[in-house]
């Protein structure tokens, strides 16, 4: 397998994790950037494809942050790994279902991607764990400076960088941060938000962009519009919006915890019920029961050195993970029945929610 | 009865109605359902209501427009129209005039006011690029683009600076 050194080293995504803010999950930034006197590659032919995933490879590897990467051709992965990657937000569907000269090179623990020849020549990405538009913006700045050193962008002074869909011109840039509202979806305000969120420009999708179910209420808040303002203002309005959007989260958690904490500490008692003894488990359910055991840490149900492990295990409960860790290739209704036997193990790792404790505290504040 | 409405790309009956407010200004588009499916409208990977705008702005032009052909790749407008997409970075230089029209729906401004690659910089001298800046930046106060117009005021104070700062 060609991806394996990746999945056997530490991720940012599951071992970055020094976030403070448990509502969002990462936070990511891409910017899109095509080489001057090239089509664009859904027009270009296939040696002027070639010849372009050459010289980004040849420019991007030069760069500090990508430097021992991982290298590939979509072409050259299989099945199995193009999923995992996939399932780990690393390369896109339109990447996948490239033609020839796809391509894309992961930084080792997986924090920084550049994607050649995906709907733009290069789609350069850095991922953070938590709440940090401001270290992810550095970061990618630096990439796209050390790349723009080595190879000239098409850009013009008016409109900016030019991309294949004028959808991401100016900029280039979208950012993103992929958000848990658990607390937002069980009191039904989710709706509410969208709507208030879409008018400011900034559009909300499930965990795997537009059209996907919310499973695991994780969601995926991002700027629309990328011509007319410049990154940093694009960043602050984002993050102003993110903000009120943790705030209401935090307050329907208030709400719902004063409200009903006996219904809600059941729902996350049948949760961790179900994740520990289950036989068979579709990756959906798994995903929305780690949800909720995910909010109870939050609270104080579960160890806080757990989240680690929790957010590693809904990446993990994934069709193309379960399978890679199977070790063979499995129908669905086999890999709901290896997904619960993996789980269960995991949970071992996991002792019964403490129910006792926030009591006592809730009754020490009464 | 209502007349029924036709979809935006093959007149048929449209059961499909997307509406999107982006600067204040509401955008309606809509579609039967073979169309929202080929558009993608369902596609979990990425829809964009700014894609459709793109082909719904081109509807009553005339023939002639839609031959135009990109002189350095071949591209044709149509396609643009077709796919939302372009063939090369010239294609915005020769199909100006259709991409000026959908910009001020799907962006918050039409000009770029963010970074500028430094190679580009070395290119463009600096009065062009304040004199670019400034023009935006009374657009954008004549407007009562406030936040808009605060960001043209910064790029010029950081170019004029960057100048001083290469002399």
């Amino acid at each position: 397998m060609i991806i394996k050194p990746l999945l056997d080293s530490k991720a940012e995504l599951t071992h970055g994790n020094v976030s403070k803010c448990p509502v969002v999950l990462s936070t990511r930034i891409r910017l899109a950037r095509n080489l001057a006197g090239y089509a664009f590659p859904g027009w270009a032919g296939e040696s002027q494809r070639r010849e372009v995933l050459a010289k980004c490879f040849e420019s991007a590897a030069g760069v500090t942050s990508l430097k021992r990467g991982l290298k590939f051709e979509i072409g050259d992965l299989g099945d199995l790994e193009k999923k995992i990657l996939y399932e780990r937000h690393l390369i896109s569907r339109e990447l996948i279902s490239g033609k020839q000269g796809a391509g894309a090179l992961i930084s080792k623990d997986q924090s920084c991607v550049v994607m050649v020849n995906e709907e733009d020549h290069l789609r350069i990405q850095v991922l953070r764990s938590g709440f940090h538009f401001k270290r992810a913006w550095r970061t990618i700045d630096r990439i796209d400076s050390g790349i723009e050193e080595r190879l000239p962008f098409a850009f013009s002074p008016e409109l900016g960088y030019l991309t294949a869909c004028p959808t991401n011109l100016g900029t280039g840039m979208r950012a993103s941060a992929m958000m848990h509202l658990p607390g937002l979806v069980i009191s039904n305000q989710m709706e509410k938000v969208i709507r208030a969120v879409n008018q400011l420009g900034i559009a909300v999708r499930g965990l795997f962009g537009e059209g996907s179910d919310a499973s695991g209420s994780i969601f995926q808040i991002s700027n629309q519009m990328t011509l007319g303002e410049g990154e940093q203002r694009i960043i602050k309005r984002l993050s102003g919006v993110l903000e009120s959007i943790i705030e209401q989260e935090n307050n329907a958690r208030g709400k719902l915890f004063e409200g009903e904490r006996t219904k809600l500490h059941d729902k996350i008692a049948r949760a961790y019920g179900i994740l520990r003894n289950s036989r068979v488990i579709s990756s959906a359910e798994a995903m929305n029961l780690l949800s909720l055991i995910r909010l109870g840490l939050d609270v104080g149900l579960f160890d806080q050195d757990k989240r680690d492990l929790l957010d590693r295990l809904m990446i993990e409960s994934q069709p193309g993970h379960i399978q890679y860790s199977a070790k063979h290739l499995a129908e669905s209704d086999e890999r709901d029945v290896l997904r619960a036997a993996y789980l269960r193990t995991e949970f071992e790792k996991i002792p019964q929610p403490d129910f006792g404790s926030t009591k006592r505290r809730n009754t020490r504040k009464e | 009865m209502a007349k029924a409405l036709k979809c935006n790309i093959c007149e048929n009956q449209a059961t499909v109605h997307l509406t999107q407010i982006l600067n204040n200004k509401i955008h309606k588009v809509d579609l039967c359902e073979s169309c929202a499916q080929e558009k993608g409208v369902t596609d979990p990977n990425g829809f964009s209501l700014a894609d459709l705008l793109v082909k719904a702005s081109g509807e009553d032009e005339g023939g002639d427009e839609a031959a135009l052909k990109c002189p350095s790749c071949g591209y044709t407008q149509a396609k643009f129209r077709k796919t939302g997409r372009l063939g090369c970075p010239d294609c915005y230089i020769h199909f100006r005039g259709t991409i000026d029209s959908i910009l001020a729906n799907m962006h918050k401004g039409t000009a770029h006011c963010g970074k500028v690659p430094a190679n580009a910089r070395a290119h463009m001298s600096l009065r062009e690029e304040v004199a670019r800046l400034e023009e935006e930046l009374k657009k954008a106060v004549d407007a009562e683009r406030y936040e808009e117009a605060a960001e043209y005021r910064d790029r010029i104070q950081a170019v004029k600076e960057e100048h001083g700062r290469k002399e």
